[in-house]
């Protein structure tokens, strides 16, 4: 099986504290630790078990920019037979249908009979696979939490409501949106990134995709961020400053007073 | 302005809480327009649910088709495509099903598409200025989204207040000869119900319940020498269990459990909506996080910013002297 695995580079929300930039119109973005975004992560081990499963190959690729080659190195170390790097200045600014439009000419030059994406990314949209799904006229189905191969077609799972699973059968080809959890990815050391470090990866841009001027990137792009903000705080919760020992003292005649020591 | 429509789930013939919410959140696009439902769906139950509209909605389109019985996400889309007007704004609530339904619906449609969105401040011309979060919440954003070739909006559940006393008597408006033939590549199979598991976190009147600040595996254990002295149980959010470090039985949310304890201590969780929402019955919440602006310090009765690795078998010893004095 052809699997193509679409992931991006995200500040890690678990190593960073995000904060707003002096002008407020964004984040501050010096000394952020970028990492895979986490349900990318999951989803690329998932092509990498299915592959082992059936036999194929794992292609790995990002619309980004030069700083983005780190992560999709990284998918290398983990197994992916190739990875592509989506760039052009002309994608700069895209919104999710921007970056749909890039990776379905991408799709179109090659042959996949599955594409997975993660459910969401630091922006919580957990839009990229579905439009992807729809430009290419594939089914999808998201949130999906186990996947098994069988009769040229897959059977998945999808997270629903309180814990339930929602199975589905699905044909080839077809886009999922995987969730977290759905496995346990391998861990990639130092080592492991030495080694691949001199496989090429290439750059693919707007001219080798056949991508006309203006239906990507900023220019085309219908949805747009102003600014960022921190909400004025809600009442919010009354913070014990003691010290350790005096608030865990504080904390338990809390319990008890609402009931909670039985 | 474009035609506004809320896109209604319901269940076993009863509408989802969601669909007063995007009938609130169409009026702050136009106060003045009237917003019109629509449901897909078939058979008694289906007609019940577009029945118990009328009092909320001046009008319900009504899609009715036995291949929409069940709410197949590639089905639903394929029927709204050929039943809904040009340039028109659906909402979609923000669930598993909308996530599944609206990024592609609006492809079809050619229309753009606005995610999790949790308030719609102002109508600018061909434009809305909307509020989103990233980065798990800690920090949230303004859009603009271009309306002049319609919209699908989803929006996030519980943000906006159900407006109460706007009386409609709507009517039914049945659409299901314009939804086309439907055939899926998708097949819906089953639902399979989640497992138990050894405990029953909604049974209990106190939860410890822990988050990515547990930091590893070997760590979970501290949460439950505290729950031991309590006499509590211990859950946790969403990433304890995608690192398989509890069962996801024990996890809240709106992936996980619903529970109504009295009092939640929320030991190094950032407080995510989709965790919130599976706490219910406005328990006193407790949390303790490193980060100060953790989002779960918003919504608490009582935060503490420090490292749960270290307060909790503080606070443990504090409960195992205090019984161990009760008990003489």
């Amino acid at each position: 099986m052809e699997i193509l695995v679409c992931v991006r580079r995200v500040p890690d929300t678990s190593e960073n504290e995000i904060q707003l930039n002096a002008a407020g119109n964004d984040i501050e973005r010096d000394e952020l630790v970028y990492s895979i975004n986490e349900a990318d992560n999951y989803a690329v081990e998932e092509a990498l078990q299915i592959r082992d499963r059936v036999g194929g190959n794992v292609t790995v690729v990002t619309v980004g920019a030069e700083d983005d080659e780190e992560i999709l190195r990284r998918q290398l170390a983990m197994g992916a037979n190739q990875a592509v790097l989506l760039y052009d200045e002309a994608f700069t600014g895209s919104d999710g249908k921007g970056i749909a439009t890039v990776l379905k000419d991408f799709v179109q030059k090659g042959h996949y009979d599955l594409i997975l994406t993660g459910v969401q990314a630091d922006d919580g949209a957990a839009q990229v696979g579905g439009m992807l799904a729809a430009m290419l006229d594939y089914p999808f189905a998201s949130l999906v939490n186990a996947i098994t191969v069988a009769d040229g077609k897959l059977k998945v799972s999808r997270e629903i409501e309180g814990g339930n699973r929602e199975i589905n059968e699905i044909d080839l080809p077809c886009v999922l949106s995987i969730q977290t959890g759905i496995n346990e990815p391998r861990y990639v050391g130092m080592r492991g990134i030495r080694q691949v470090a001199s496989v090429p990866i290439p750059t693919v841009g707007a001219s080798d995709l056949g991508i006309a001027k203006g239906t990507v990137g900023e220019v085309s792009a219908k949805v747009k961020r102003i600014d960022y903000f921190v909400p004025a705080l809600s009442k919010g919760a009354e913070m014990l400053n003691g010290s350790r020992e005096e608030n865990a003292e504080k904390v338990l005649e809390l319990v008890g007073a609402k009931g909670g020591l039985k | 302005m474009a035609r506004i429509f809320a896109y209604i789930v319901h269940r076993s013939g009863v509408v989802d809480d969601s669909a007063l919410e995007l009938a609130a959140a169409g009026r702050k696009i136009d106060a003045t327009a009237p917003v019109t439902a629509i449901l897909t769906g078939w058979g008694p139950d289906f007609e019940a649910a577009c029945n118990s509209l009328r009092p909320s909605f001046g009008e319900i389109w009504k899609v009715s088709n036995q291949a929409l019985a069940y709410p197949n996400a590639e089905l639903v889309r394929q029927a709204l495509v050929h039943v809904l007007p040009p340039g028109c704004i659906l909402l979609v609530p923000h669930d598993h099903f909308g996530i599944d339904l609206a990024p592609g619906l609006s492809i079809k449609l050619n229309s753009a598409f606005a995610s999790d969105v949790l308030a719609i401040e102002a109508a600018e011309g061909d434009a809305l200025k909307l509020v989103r979060q990233e980065f798990r919440g800690q920090v949230s954003a303004h859009v603009r989204c271009d309306i002049s070739s319609g919209a699908v909006i989803n929006i996030r559940p519980g943000a906006f207040k159900p407006e109460i006393g706007a009386a409609a008597s709507g009517t039914i408006v049945d659409k299901s000869s314009a939804a086309g033939t439907l055939s899926a590549r998708r097949r819906y199979v089953e639902t399979i119900a989640a497992e138990s598991g050894d405990v029953d976190i909604t049974k209990h009147s106190v939860l410890v319940s822990i988050g990515r600040g547990i930091q590893e595996k070997e760590n979970v254990v501290i949460a439950e020498e505290l729950a031991e002295a309590l006499g509590a149980a211990v859950s946790c959010s969403r990433p304890v269990v995608d690192a398989k470090w509890m069962e996801k039985s024990r996890q809240v949310g709106s992936s996980g459990k619903t529970v109504k304890p009295k009092v939640y201590l929320a030991c190094g969780i950032s407080g995510a909506f989709q965790h919130l929402a599976g706490i219910k019955g406005n328990p006193f919440l407790i949390a303790i996080n490193k980060n100060p602006k953790a989002p779960i310090f918003q919504v608490a009765d009582v935060g503490i910013v420090d490292d749960v690795l270290e307060f909790l078998p503080e606070l443990t010893n504090k409960v195992r002297e205090a019984r161990g004095v009760a008990a003489k």
